[in-house]
């Protein structure tokens, strides 16, 4: 059983999202080399579209669930039945959006009528995100390739809201994920105690009131030092703006608040890994 | 906080068929309001929003900051002994007042002039604009 699951995930479907071909640029480089030191095999999807970023909660509106379903069409159109996901938010709306048409019938036959133009979702498409694929490929495997370990460097695991809830679609436990803090400690790092790894960062706010997130994340990365963290890592692109580049708006609101390096989980691995 | 009730089932029942929740369902523990990581920026707090919807008291939830200020974190809902979800109580309050106003909450030229990842433009503009 465990031999079957390996082997899907060395030939893998990948769907990178609007942002991890701009600003998250870093995310996607590193977390496609990490991928190729492991063995595993991962294309990008020849054709994409935005899955629309966040998930519409609308019970009575099916159009802001298209383009996931559009995009899970393609999938299975490639004849896989996993789509690998480094986005937070688009792990998040493309795993909502398939619950959604697996729970009701209707609904996913009134957006199959609409969708004329592509086949019918048959629904079996597993939405799946990079860290759980690693997980698979399990520490063991990961210590082995680890070339620069991190010789106990003190990391703040942030996982944010969408890799979690709603549980439904959560890749951990809601309220005490370890995923990320196995992986760092399978790089030699120390995870440390950090309970405000699950509080949201503000989101989108950052589009409009700025200081709301500077707020939030003041508490976030204030509650990182105080258990004496050096670094926060995260995988979410919002989630790394809003830790990183809104600091400067911190020290406008709290100018005793001292800087700390945010990065993704994937750049962490990738220079553990030395590639 | 003072509040002159107006009760209106039509709109309560439009909230209620967006989002597929039954508010009735909340006895106000008050669980999600201990959660929410935007509680300090609200003036309704969130267990009191439920509880204006229980009451029918629809010109008081439309008016809050509160609603707009919930980003779906879903903090709340998973928390919920009662299994409401509230994010999408919100987002039904949201949708309600831009559907039926036919005008956006938070205007283009609002957005902060500097760059940023579009998931945040995206979202932001799938929250706030009609």
């Amino acid at each position: 059983m465990r031999e079957d699951r390996s082997q899907k995930t060395e030939n893998l479907i990948y769907f990178p999202g609007c942002t991890l071909k701009t600003t998250a640029k870093p995310l996607e480089d590193s977390a496609l080399k990490v991928a190729e030191a492991l063995g595993m095999e991962i294309k990008e999807m020849p054709q994409w579209y935005c899955c629309g970023t966040v998930y519409s909660l609308a019970q009575d509106d099916l159009i802001k669930q298209l383009a996931s379903i559009r995009n899970l069409i393609l999938v299975q159109t490639l004849g896989h039945n996993e789509i690998m996901t480094l986005c937070s938010m688009c792990y998040n709306t493309l795993a909502q959006s398939n619950l959604l048409v697996r729970k009701d019938e209707k609904k996913l036959e009134k957006i199959n009528q609409f969708i004329s133009e592509q086949p019918d979702y048959k629904r079996e498409i597993e939405v799946k995100h990079f860290l759980t694929l690693l997980k698979k490929v399990g520490t063991e495997k990961i210590k082995e390739v680890v070339k620069n370990g991190l010789s106990g460097l003190r990391i703040a695991c942030y996982y944010g809201c969408l890799l979690l809830r709603p549980k439904e679609v959560g890749i951990d436990n809601y309220e005490q994920p370890t995923i990320l803090e196995e992986l760092m400690e399978s790089l030699g790092a120390t995870p440390v105690y950090f309970p405000y790894q699950t509080e949201c960062c503000g989101s989108y706010h950052t589009a409009i009131k700025p200081e709301i997130v500077a707020r939030r994340v003041y508490h976030i990365l204030e509650n990182a030092r105080e258990n004496r963290a050096e670094l926060v890592v995260t995988s979410c692109p919002l989630c790394y703006f809003n830790l990183k580049d809104r600091q400067k708006n911190i020290k406008k609101i709290y100018p005793d608040f001292k800087k700390i390096p945010v990065r993704y989980f994937t750049e962490i691995m990738s220079q553990a890994l030395g590639v | 906080m003072r509040l002159v009730l107006k009760k209106n089932k039509h709109i309560l029942q439009k909230i209620e068929e967006i989002s597929g929740e039954n508010v009735f369902a909340c006895y106000q523990c008050g669980m999600c309001t201990a959660g929410c990581p935007m509680v300090s920026e609200m003036d309704v707090l969130p267990n009191q929003v439920i509880r204006l919807l229980q009451l029918g008291a629809m010109e008081e939830v439309i008016n809050t900051r509160t609603v707009w200020l919930c980003a779906s974190c879903y903090t709340c809902g998973a928390r919920c002994p009662k299994g409401v979800n509230l994010s999408r109580l919100m987002e039904a309050i949201r949708l309600m007042i831009l559907r039926e106003q036919n005008q956006d909450y938070v205007k283009i030229e609002k957005i902060v002039k500097e760059s940023l990842p579009q998931i945040a433009l995206i979202s932001a503009l799938r929250k706030f604009t009609s």
